[in-house]
């Protein structure tokens, strides 16, 4: 524990937030859904994974980080796109398990895919070659890779609030996850609703796993761990709050980092035993009610 | 089932129509096809593969099928009971049938833990944050090397006889290992026909059913829910120390989420909310898998596929399907 100054945990805590980033953008494409459409989606950690490979992909054909940037939320985004058409709404109105069961099945069938098509062992993810470095930030040098990483997810984060709070789709959208059936009276044809919300939290799960892919490199089962830590911070947060969401990515991110500086054989648990007390004092979270952004 | 139920689904079925029959002697009916069952399958370790997950599918079913929670985190539940006999044998130095015991007691305490906080969660959040628990439990156990051999799996857990009333069974042969991990299988079996067919049994379905009216009924929903849950953990526990013994290692892989994820597969494909679903779901499925891998070592995706396909068009499962159609 010598050298364990405040600079150290300023630093760690800042590398907490980059890793809570990720979690807040896996973690608000999974609540923008589930407080939509009332589906957990078990496939988005497929969804994210594949995101990192596209980018992948798309690098080792010519193109840079920054068309990545752009090109890989659209292909994931119409390929969740097609996904909500023709698997997923068959299953409305037949119990919440169904689309859930389904996405499971479905993260089988995607990871094997990429199985097939990359093989089974994980590759390196260069960072751009701009963003590579550290910075000095006030308590000390800090990579500049997850000071972006920081940057992007803010950028996504204004974007997504701008188009839910001053565009009327988004509207729409605040008024179907509190009530479905009065927008459809209203005449709203929400199903193309559900189509394109689905759309955008799979993008978002697409951005956010190019985003990762530098930090920890790409192989195909990367989307279950994230997974199962994304159900926590949703857990924490109160799922269907976008609010919740970035707070307890945020919050997930820190402890994570904090145990692995002072207990690194628990910085696993921690988040768990973080969602354990959470459940305890306060099982809907921390901002769990029915609506979205509210 | 319960004499209530049956009283309402009476009038569906006519008297003395197989289905009636197969349900009456539920127990017995699998008893004698597990007896039977090795002359017909020709792969005895298939064979046992599919008693053990057919066991394991039965606790999670009283879960998933008739108490109406999707888990996610069964895995946790089979695997403390897996390295619980292990640990019983290998650092304990247990006789065989104290550490199965020590399997089914880890199985129901873990349910215990992972219920008294996953049942404070209503719906949807059940299977994420009983998937988020199992999880946990995964790490815990990854960690603790000293007792659980952490990612290498716990090794030698060597039982090759079993003494039995001065009576010496050897357990190497796969025939008699068949037969003495049966035994088990069919008297868990009559166990669960006992528990569903108790008015404790009626309160499970009563609960899945209207939650509402269940309460004002006057049954406590919490006390209900959590009490499944911790028999589910029993039956699970059972199956991972017979699992434990059978593979004579425990691999960490058996806390995985994706052993969580097959039972939920092989439920839904035999049909959840019945009896015989769970055996069937584990033979089709993993006599399926056995097929399959021979044939491309991807076999993931046709499983993955088939199992999209279920919850589509077949949401019943098989035997559940097959119910429906002879009650027509």
């Amino acid at each position: 524990m010598a050298g364990l100054s405040f600079d150290l945990i300023a630093l760690q805590l800042f590398a907490g937030l980059a890793l809570g980033a990720i979690y807040v953008l896996f973690a608000i494409g999974l609540s923008l859904i589930f407080g939509m459409l009332t589906v957990v989606n078990f496939a988005h950690g497929a969804f994210y994974m594949v995101g990192a490979y596209v980018g992948l992909y798309l690098i080792s054909i010519g193109g840079n980080f920054w068309i990545c940037l752009v090109a890989v939320p659209i292909a994931i985004g119409l390929f969740g796109l097609a996904v909500e058409r023709v698997l997923i709404r068959p299953l409305y109105g037949r119990g919440i398990d169904y689309p859930l069961l389904l996405t499971f099945g479905l993260s089988y069938v995607m990871v094997e895919c990429v199985r097939i098509a990359f093989g089974k062992t994980g590759y390196p993810f260069d960072t751009p070659e701009i963003l590579q470095g550290a910075v000095d930030i006030g308590v000390g040098y800090f990579p500049l890779y997850r000071l972006f990483v920081i940057g992007a997810t803010a950028v996504v984060l204004l974007a997504l609030w701008l188009f839910l709070e001053k565009t009327s789709f988004g509207l729409i959208i605040r008024a179907g996850a509190r009530d479905p059936q009065i927008v459809r009276v209203l005449g709203v044809d929400v199903s193309k609703v559900w189509l394109i919300v689905f759309g955008i939290g799979t993008a978002i799960a697409g951005f956010a796993g190019l985003l990762a892919a530098p930090l920890q490199g790409v192989i195909p089962e990367m989307g279950g761990t994230i997974l199962a830590e994304a159900f926590v911070v949703t857990v924490v947060g109160g799922m269907g709050s976008i609010g919740g969401a970035v707070l307890a990515g945020l919050l997930v991110g820190v402890v994570v980092s904090m145990t692995s500086l002072f207990a690194p054989e628990m910085a696993k648990v921690s988040i768990f035993a973080l969602m354990a007390v959470v459940l305890i004092v306060r099982p809907q979270g921390f901002f769990g009610r029915a609506g979205l952004m509210s | 089932m319960s004499e209530t139920t049956q009283s309402i689904k009476r009038p569906g079925a006519a008297t003395g129509s197989w289905y009636e029959l197969a349900t009456r002697h539920r127990a017995s009916i699998v008893a004698a096809v597990i007896l039977v069952f090795p002359m017909v399958m020709p792969f005895t370790a298939l064979a046992v593969n599919i008693l053990i997950y057919g066991l394991y599918a039965l606790g999670f079913n009283l879960v998933f099928g008739y108490l109406g929670l999707l888990s996610f985190g069964h895995a946790a539940l089979f695997g403390t009971g897996a390295y619980l006999c292990g640990i019983a044998i290998v650092h304990f130095g247990w006789p065989w049938y104290a550490a199965i015991a020590a399997g089914v007691a880890g199985g129901l305490l873990m349910a215990l833990l992972i219920g008294v906080l996953a049942i404070r969660t209503r719906g949807i959040y059940f299977a994420m944050v009983t998937m988020a628990l199992s999880q946990c439990v995964y790490y815990l156990f990854y960690q603790a090397v000293d007792l659980t051999g952490g990612e290498n799996g716990l090794r030698g857990i060597n039982v090759r006889t079993i003494d039995l009333f001065g009576l010496r069974i050897d357990f190497i042969n796969p025939m008699t290992r068949y037969y003495v991990i049966a035994a088990f299988v069919i008297a868990a079996f009559f166990v669960m026909s006992r528990i569903l067919a108790s008015p404790f049994g009626a309160v499970i379905e009563a609960v899945r059913e209207n939650e509402g009216r269940a309460r004002a009924s006057g049954y406590d929903v919490t006390l209900t829910r959590l009490l499944t849950f911790v028999l589910s953990g029993g039956f699970c526990g059972l199956a991972g120390a017979l699992q434990a013994l059978h593979l004579s290692i425990v691999p960490i892989e058996i806390l995985h989420y994706e052993t969580s994820g097959l039972v939920v597969m092989i439920a839904l494909l035999g049909g959840m909310g019945t009896f015989f679903g769970p055996m069937i779901g584990a033979a089709v499925f993993l006599v399926l898998e056995n097929v399959v891998s021979v044939w491309t070592v991807h076999w993931q995706l046709i499983v993955g596929a088939i199992f999209i396909a279920c919850v589509l068009f077949f949401p019943a499962g098989i035997w559940g399907t097959l119910i429906a159609r002879g009650r027509r």
